[in-house]
Protein backbone atom coordinates (compact mmCIF):
# COMPACT_ATOMS: atom_id res chain seq x y z
CA UNK A 1 0.00 0.00 0.00
CA UNK A 2 1.19 3.52 -0.77
CA UNK A 3 1.96 5.54 2.39
CA UNK A 4 0.16 8.84 2.91
CA UNK A 5 3.43 10.74 2.58
CA UNK A 6 3.66 9.94 -1.15
CA UNK A 7 0.30 11.53 -1.86
CA UNK A 8 1.14 14.59 0.27
CA UNK A 9 4.47 15.07 -1.53
CA UNK A 10 2.78 14.59 -4.91
CA UNK A 11 0.18 17.24 -4.02
CA UNK A 12 2.83 19.61 -2.66
CA UNK A 13 4.83 19.29 -5.91
CA UNK A 14 1.72 19.91 -8.03
CA UNK A 15 0.86 22.95 -5.88
CA UNK A 16 4.37 24.36 -6.30
CA UNK A 17 4.25 23.89 -10.08
CA UNK A 18 0.89 25.69 -10.17
CA UNK A 19 2.30 28.49 -8.01
CA UNK A 20 5.25 28.82 -10.39
CA UNK A 21 2.81 29.14 -13.30
CA UNK A 22 0.77 31.81 -11.49
CA UNK A 23 3.89 33.82 -10.61
CA UNK A 24 5.76 33.76 -13.91
CA UNK A 25 3.25 33.58 -16.77
CA UNK A 26 2.37 36.81 -18.54
CA UNK A 27 -0.84 35.67 -20.21
CA UNK A 28 -3.93 35.95 -17.95
CA UNK A 29 -5.39 32.68 -19.27
CA UNK A 30 -2.11 30.89 -18.43
CA UNK A 31 -2.28 32.33 -14.90
CA UNK A 32 -5.75 30.77 -14.51
CA UNK A 33 -4.30 27.44 -15.74
CA UNK A 34 -1.82 27.64 -12.83
CA UNK A 35 -4.69 28.32 -10.39
CA UNK A 36 -6.42 25.16 -11.65
CA UNK A 37 -3.28 23.11 -10.91
CA UNK A 38 -3.20 24.50 -7.35
CA UNK A 39 -6.88 23.68 -6.77
CA UNK A 40 -6.26 20.13 -8.00
CA UNK A 41 -3.36 19.72 -5.57
CA UNK A 42 -5.65 20.75 -2.70
CA UNK A 43 -8.25 18.22 -3.86
CA UNK A 44 -5.69 15.40 -3.90
CA UNK A 45 -4.86 16.24 -0.28
CA UNK A 46 -8.54 16.26 0.75
CA UNK A 47 -9.28 12.90 -0.87
CA UNK A 48 -6.04 11.36 0.49
CA UNK A 49 -6.91 12.45 4.04
CA UNK A 50 -10.38 10.92 3.60
CA UNK A 51 -8.88 7.59 2.49
CA UNK A 52 -6.17 7.45 5.17
CA UNK A 53 -8.43 8.64 7.97
CA UNK A 54 -11.88 7.36 8.89
CA UNK A 55 -13.46 6.29 5.58
CA UNK A 56 -16.99 6.47 7.00
CA UNK A 57 -16.55 10.22 7.70
CA UNK A 58 -17.24 11.77 4.30
CA UNK A 59 -16.05 15.33 5.04
CA UNK A 60 -12.99 14.97 2.79
CA UNK A 61 -14.99 13.93 -0.27
CA UNK A 62 -17.69 16.54 0.41
CA UNK A 63 -15.02 19.24 0.58
CA UNK A 64 -13.58 17.96 -2.71
CA UNK A 65 -17.03 18.21 -4.36
CA UNK A 66 -17.42 21.80 -3.09
CA UNK A 67 -13.93 22.65 -4.39
CA UNK A 68 -15.11 21.39 -7.80
CA UNK A 69 -18.09 23.76 -7.67
CA UNK A 70 -15.93 26.70 -6.58
CA UNK A 71 -13.36 25.92 -9.30
CA UNK A 72 -16.09 25.89 -11.96
CA UNK A 73 -17.41 29.24 -10.70
CA UNK A 74 -13.90 30.72 -10.56
CA UNK A 75 -13.07 29.64 -14.12
CA UNK A 76 -16.38 30.94 -15.51
CA UNK A 77 -15.98 34.38 -13.93
CA UNK A 78 -12.21 34.55 -14.54
CA UNK A 79 -12.45 33.71 -18.23
CA UNK A 80 -15.40 36.08 -18.67
CA UNK A 81 -13.25 38.85 -17.16
CA UNK A 82 -10.35 37.95 -19.48
CA UNK A 83 -12.60 38.02 -22.55
CA UNK A 84 -14.16 41.32 -21.46
CA UNK A 85 -10.71 42.88 -20.88
CA UNK A 86 -9.53 41.57 -24.26
CA UNK A 87 -12.47 43.25 -25.93
CA UNK A 88 -11.75 46.63 -24.34
CA UNK A 89 -7.94 46.69 -24.29
CA UNK A 90 -7.11 44.14 -27.02
CA UNK A 91 -4.58 42.39 -24.76
CA UNK A 92 -4.50 39.54 -22.24
CA UNK A 93 -0.95 40.19 -21.00
CA UNK A 94 -1.22 40.78 -17.25
CA UNK A 95 1.62 43.38 -17.21
CA UNK A 96 -0.24 45.63 -19.63
CA UNK A 97 -3.45 45.73 -17.58
CA UNK A 98 -2.47 48.70 -15.42
CA UNK A 99 -5.63 50.84 -15.53
CA UNK A 100 -5.72 50.95 -11.71
CA UNK A 101 -2.06 51.88 -11.34
CA UNK A 102 -2.12 55.62 -12.07
CA UNK B 1 7.75 -2.16 -4.11
CA UNK B 2 4.24 -3.44 -4.57
CA UNK B 3 2.32 -3.14 -7.82
CA UNK B 4 0.23 -0.29 -6.41
CA UNK B 5 3.35 1.69 -5.50
CA UNK B 6 4.75 1.25 -9.02
CA UNK B 7 1.43 2.39 -10.54
CA UNK B 8 1.39 5.43 -8.21
CA UNK B 9 4.94 6.36 -9.21
CA UNK B 10 4.08 6.18 -12.91
CA UNK B 11 0.88 8.23 -12.44
CA UNK B 12 2.64 10.84 -10.30
CA UNK B 13 5.54 11.22 -12.76
CA UNK B 14 3.11 11.51 -15.69
CA UNK B 15 0.95 14.10 -13.87
CA UNK B 16 3.85 16.23 -12.68
CA UNK B 17 5.47 16.10 -16.13
CA UNK B 18 2.24 17.27 -17.74
CA UNK B 19 1.87 20.02 -15.11
CA UNK B 20 5.40 21.25 -15.88
CA UNK B 21 4.47 21.39 -19.56
CA UNK B 22 1.35 23.42 -18.66
CA UNK B 23 3.42 26.14 -17.02
CA UNK B 24 6.36 26.16 -19.44
CA UNK B 25 5.04 25.52 -22.96
CA UNK B 26 4.88 28.59 -25.21
CA UNK B 27 1.74 27.72 -27.17
CA UNK B 28 -1.34 28.35 -25.02
CA UNK B 29 -3.54 25.83 -26.84
CA UNK B 30 -0.89 23.21 -26.09
CA UNK B 31 -0.85 24.37 -22.45
CA UNK B 32 -4.63 23.82 -22.24
CA UNK B 33 -4.25 20.35 -23.77
CA UNK B 34 -1.44 19.53 -21.29
CA UNK B 35 -3.86 20.65 -18.56
CA UNK B 36 -6.32 18.00 -19.81
CA UNK B 37 -3.52 15.44 -19.51
CA UNK B 38 -2.68 16.61 -15.96
CA UNK B 39 -6.33 16.49 -14.88
CA UNK B 40 -6.58 12.95 -16.23
CA UNK B 41 -3.56 11.92 -14.16
CA UNK B 42 -5.19 13.44 -11.06
CA UNK B 43 -8.38 11.47 -11.85
CA UNK B 44 -6.30 8.27 -11.89
CA UNK B 45 -4.85 9.28 -8.51
CA UNK B 46 -8.42 9.61 -7.16
CA UNK B 47 -9.21 6.14 -8.51
CA UNK B 48 -6.10 4.78 -6.74
CA UNK B 49 -7.50 6.34 -3.53
CA UNK B 50 -10.80 4.39 -4.00
CA UNK B 51 -12.69 7.68 -4.54
CA UNK B 52 -14.54 6.46 -7.64
CA UNK B 53 -17.21 9.18 -7.67
CA UNK B 54 -14.63 11.96 -7.35
CA UNK B 55 -12.62 10.42 -10.18
CA UNK B 56 -15.66 10.41 -12.48
CA UNK B 57 -16.60 13.98 -11.48
CA UNK B 58 -13.01 15.03 -12.20
CA UNK B 59 -13.29 13.70 -15.76
CA UNK B 60 -16.79 15.07 -16.37
CA UNK B 61 -16.51 18.50 -14.74
CA UNK B 62 -12.81 19.35 -15.05
CA UNK B 63 -11.94 17.78 -18.41
CA UNK B 64 -15.42 17.98 -19.91
CA UNK B 65 -16.27 21.53 -18.88
CA UNK B 66 -13.41 23.55 -17.41
CA UNK B 67 -10.68 22.47 -19.84
CA UNK B 68 -12.99 23.07 -22.82
CA UNK B 69 -13.80 26.53 -21.42
CA UNK B 70 -10.06 27.23 -21.29
CA UNK B 71 -9.58 26.16 -24.91
CA UNK B 72 -12.44 28.43 -25.95
CA UNK B 73 -10.98 31.36 -23.98
CA UNK B 74 -7.54 30.85 -25.55
CA UNK B 75 -9.04 30.82 -29.02
CA UNK B 76 -11.19 33.91 -28.33
CA UNK B 77 -8.29 36.01 -27.02
CA UNK B 78 -5.50 35.43 -29.53
CA UNK B 79 -4.57 38.04 -32.05
CA UNK B 80 -3.00 35.54 -34.42
CA UNK B 81 -2.13 31.86 -34.45
CA UNK B 82 1.37 32.21 -33.01
CA UNK B 83 2.33 33.36 -29.53
CA UNK B 84 4.86 36.11 -30.02
CA UNK B 85 7.10 37.62 -27.35
CA UNK B 86 8.23 36.04 -24.11
CA UNK B 87 5.64 33.95 -22.28
CA UNK B 88 7.25 34.49 -18.88
CA UNK B 89 8.16 37.50 -16.76
CA UNK B 90 11.66 38.90 -16.73
CA UNK B 91 11.79 37.80 -13.06
CA UNK B 92 10.83 34.18 -13.74
CA UNK B 93 13.81 32.94 -11.73
CA UNK B 94 12.37 34.66 -8.62
CA UNK B 95 9.09 32.81 -9.20
CA UNK B 96 11.01 29.55 -9.53
CA UNK B 97 12.83 30.23 -6.25
CA UNK B 98 9.54 31.00 -4.46
CA UNK B 99 7.94 27.81 -5.83
CA UNK B 100 10.91 25.68 -4.73
CA UNK B 101 10.89 27.34 -1.30
CA UNK B 102 7.15 26.66 -0.90
CA UNK B 103 7.69 23.02 -1.82
CA UNK B 104 10.62 22.72 0.61
CA UNK B 105 8.61 24.42 3.37
CA UNK B 106 5.61 22.14 2.81
CA UNK B 107 7.84 19.06 2.77
CA UNK B 108 9.56 20.19 5.99
CA UNK B 109 6.26 20.93 7.77
CA UNK B 110 4.61 17.69 6.65
CA UNK B 111 7.61 15.49 7.50
CA UNK B 112 7.43 16.78 11.08
CA UNK B 113 3.83 15.58 11.42
CA UNK B 114 3.35 12.32 13.32
CA UNK B 115 0.84 10.85 10.84
CA UNK B 116 3.12 11.38 7.83
CA UNK B 117 3.92 7.72 7.24
CA UNK B 118 0.35 6.47 7.88
CA UNK B 119 -0.85 3.60 5.74
CA UNK B 120 -4.48 3.17 4.77
CA UNK B 121 -6.67 0.60 6.49
CA UNK B 122 -8.41 -1.91 4.23
CA UNK B 123 -11.85 -0.74 3.16
CA UNK B 124 -14.60 -2.55 5.12
CA UNK B 125 -16.46 -5.28 3.24
CA UNK B 126 -19.55 -4.05 1.37
CA UNK B 127 -18.29 -0.45 1.76
CA UNK B 128 -20.32 1.92 -0.43
CA UNK B 129 -18.66 5.34 -0.52
CA UNK B 130 -21.13 6.77 -3.05
CA UNK B 131 -24.25 6.21 -0.93
CA UNK B 132 -22.41 7.57 2.12
CA UNK B 133 -21.43 10.66 0.10
CA UNK B 134 -25.00 11.11 -1.11
CA UNK B 135 -26.34 10.88 2.44
CA UNK B 136 -23.68 13.33 3.66
CA UNK B 137 -24.63 15.85 0.95
CA UNK B 138 -28.37 15.70 1.64
CA UNK B 139 -28.56 15.12 5.39
CA UNK B 140 -29.43 18.18 7.53
CA UNK B 141 -27.07 16.79 10.18
CA UNK B 142 -24.20 16.85 7.69
CA UNK B 143 -23.51 19.05 4.66
CA UNK B 144 -26.84 20.00 3.08
CA UNK B 145 -26.37 23.71 3.82
CA UNK B 146 -22.86 24.03 2.25
CA UNK B 147 -24.15 22.00 -0.69
CA UNK B 148 -27.05 24.41 -1.28
CA UNK B 149 -24.77 27.43 -0.81
CA UNK B 150 -22.44 25.93 -3.45
CA UNK B 151 -25.34 25.66 -5.90
CA UNK B 152 -26.33 29.30 -5.27
CA UNK B 153 -22.66 30.27 -5.76
CA UNK B 154 -22.59 28.45 -9.12
CA UNK B 155 -25.78 30.19 -10.25
CA UNK B 156 -24.46 33.60 -9.20
CA UNK B 157 -21.12 32.92 -10.92
CA UNK B 158 -22.79 31.90 -14.18
CA UNK B 159 -25.09 34.94 -14.18
CA UNK B 160 -22.07 37.13 -13.37
CA UNK B 161 -19.99 35.53 -16.13
CA UNK B 162 -22.72 36.17 -18.70
CA UNK B 163 -23.07 39.77 -17.49
CA UNK B 164 -19.31 40.46 -17.54
CA UNK B 165 -18.70 38.89 -20.95
CA UNK B 166 -21.82 40.38 -22.54
CA UNK B 167 -21.03 42.93 -25.23
CA UNK B 168 -23.81 45.54 -25.43
CA UNK B 169 -22.35 47.30 -28.48
CA UNK B 170 -23.01 44.33 -30.73
CA UNK B 171 -26.60 43.47 -31.54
Amino acid sequence: MVPLSWYLMFAAALFSIGLFGVLVRRNAVAILLGVELMLNAVNINLVAFWRYGDVTAMAGQVFAVIVFAVAAAEVAVGLALVISVYRRRNTVIADELDMLKW
Amino acid sequence: MTAQQIIFMIVAAYTLGSALMVVTTRNLVHAALWLVSTLFGVAVAYALLNANFIAVVQVVVYIGAIAILFIFAVMLTRKDMRDSGPQMNRNWWAGAIVAVLVFAGLAFLLSGWSGFQNTAAELPAEFDAISLLGEALTSPQAFVLPFEVASVLLLAALVGAVYVAFNPTKK
